[in-house]
């Protein structure tokens, strides 16, 4: 793996070989004395936010820190970046700088891609944490390890995205890698929150929630993205979390050993009600608890082994 | 395959250094060792505690706690302890899967560690071992057991318990073969890559 850009370019056994590595981490740091490994001493990690973030930051920055990296955080605002400087020139910078790794979330789809295009040749690997409407590859993998806790292999399992997949990078990722590791995907949105093209997508779509709970081995449901609406998508909130909220009536629909998750940050009582979020059938801190693991593996993969030879 | 006479070389190149009943008496031999020199069973002894390092020092450990429990009647809490996140050659070489490690219920803080590994060789691994150990608490003691010592080490380390002496060549390759893993016991010695030696 010579950087992490997206799920869709995740085959079964590159995605396996990190769940696994994901895993075996977590194993290794129960119950230490000293929650650090060694492994990446010496190397640097820089994450790149221009947009604001918690969990993912957050996560990235103690998966560096457990492996022993030296761990830099950049924001746009305080940093050069709010004096004009292009993407470009800042990814340079942080290159020649020394980073090892180069951690970004930008507004623009594919900005990690044009990234690891520039950065090509200078030995400095990119690893995409939310690029626009695209992709979250590293959100994607801690659902998918998240539901091997709970389920056992998702091969033959049957899992909705529920809500707003338009706007979703959390969506296609889930769809790329839940597809790759043999799980079949339902999206279940009002249409005017389905994508153009999504009739092309290894999925099946449905308006009605109702009617697809009972069949189900896992939820997932997606924040409604105010902030890249700008439009009518449905008449009110309250429609909306009437017609695809998982409220607790809803829950009992769902078979006993469903799971139900949300990447976060939830909107209680909009897509989620408040009583469902802390039902222990929601898994939702056990997301972010293997999101460090699964960071960790990602840093393993793209530092730790010898220089691939491209 | 038919079985071959010890110290017998093949075309290939392959030596069979250990037989299976070599192995098994070299075992049993190794855990008497253990017992007498750790004092197993007296009151004032620290409590012993096996730890192999995957992939077959953790079968050997569990064999060597099995021969313990046999000849002395104590029961030797076994476990494994994974090195690679510890490894000072992790770039050197393709990325290596992560195995598993577990840890006695006690733990190993004030235990008598005993490290359990197929091959001795540059110490590399004991001391990414000994490293990975002080994460985990702080033993009283640690030693090492081993089935071959093959030589050349690259760091001031010996083991406690060895099964078996072997001179090698740096070229040469020594493979452990254990049924639990490889489906059969035994060692070989391997001619390596032919290249030229350089002293």
């Amino acid at each position: 793996m010579r950087h992490l850009l997206s799920a869709e370019g995740l085959d079964l056994a590159a995605a396996t070989a990190v769940l696994d590595t994901a895993d075996s981490l977590k194993q290794a740091l129960l119950g230490r004395e000293v929650r650090k490994l060694p492994t990446l001493r010496g190397r640097t990690v820089v994450t790149m936010f221009y947009e604001n973030s918690t969990r993912t930051r957050v996560s990235f920055e103690v998966a560096g820190k457990w492996m022993s990296a030296d761990v830099v955080n950049v924001s746009a605002s305080g940093s050069s970046v709010g004096k004009g400087e292009s993407l470009r020139d800042t990814a340079l910078t942080l290159s020649a700088v020394g980073a090892d790794c180069v951690i970004v979330r930008h507004p623009a789809s594919g900005a990690a891609h044009r990234l690891a295009g520039w950065l090509d040749g200078t030995g400095t690997c990119v690893v995409n944490a939310g690029d626009g409407t695209h992709e979250h590859p590293t959100q994607a993998l801690l659902d998918a390890a998240t539901l091997r806790d709970r389920l056992g292999e998702l091969a033959g399992r049957r899992v909705a995205i529920v809500g707003d997949v338009l706007h979703s990078r959390v969506a296609r990722s889930n769809v790329h890698l839940l597809t790759t590791l043999g799980a079949e995907v339902v999206l279940v949105a009002p249409p005017t929150l389905l994508p153009v093209g999504v009739d092309t997508w290894p999925v099946t779509v449905s308006h009605h929630l109702d009617a697809e709970l009972p069949s189900l081995d896992a939820v997932m449901l997606l924040r409604v993205q105010a902030e890249r609406m700008h439009g009518g998508f449905f008449p009110s909130a309250k429609e909306y979390s009437l017609a695809y909220g998982l409220n607790q009536a809803r829950l009992r629909l769902l078979p006993e050993h469903a799971v139900v998750l949300h990447p976060g940050p939830m909107l209680r009582g909009m897509e989620i009600a408040s009583a469902v979020a802390d039902s222990p059938r929601a898994a939702i801190t056990d997301q972010v608890r293997n999101g460090v693991h699964v960071r960790m593996a990602v840093l393993y993969h793209l530092l730790a082994g010898e220089e691939a030879v491209a | 395959m038919a079985p071959r006479e010890r110290g017998a070389t093949d075309p290939a190149g392959e030596r069979e250094l250990l037989t299976a009943g070599d192995v098994a008496r070299t075992v049993a031999r190794m855990a008497h060792q253990i017992i007498e020199k750790t004092a197993l069973g007296a009151p004032s002894a620290s409590k012993v505690v096996l730890l192999g390092i995957p992939t077959r020092g953790a079968p050997l450990a569990r064999r060597l706690a099995a021969h313990i429990a046999e000849f002395s009647g104590v029961d030797v809490p076994t476990g494994t302890l994974d090195v690679t996140l510890y490894r000072d050659d992790l770039r050197r070489r393709p990325n290596r899967p992560l195995e598993t490690t577990t840890l006695p219920a006690g733990g190993v803080d004030n235990r008598l560690v005993v490290l359990v590994d197929d091959v001795l060789f540059s110490g590399r691994t004991i001391r990414a071992a000994l490293d990975a150990l002080r994460d985990h608490g702080r033993p009283n003691a640690v030693q090492l057991a081993v089935l071959v010592d093959r030589g050349h080490r690259e760091l001031p380390i010996r083991a406690d318990y060895v099964g078996k002496n072997v001179p090698t060549a740096r070229s040469e390759e020594v493979a452990v073969l254990l049924a639990e893993t490889d489906g059969r016991d035994g060692v070989l010695l391997r001619r390596g890559p032919s290249r030229e030696v350089t002293s």
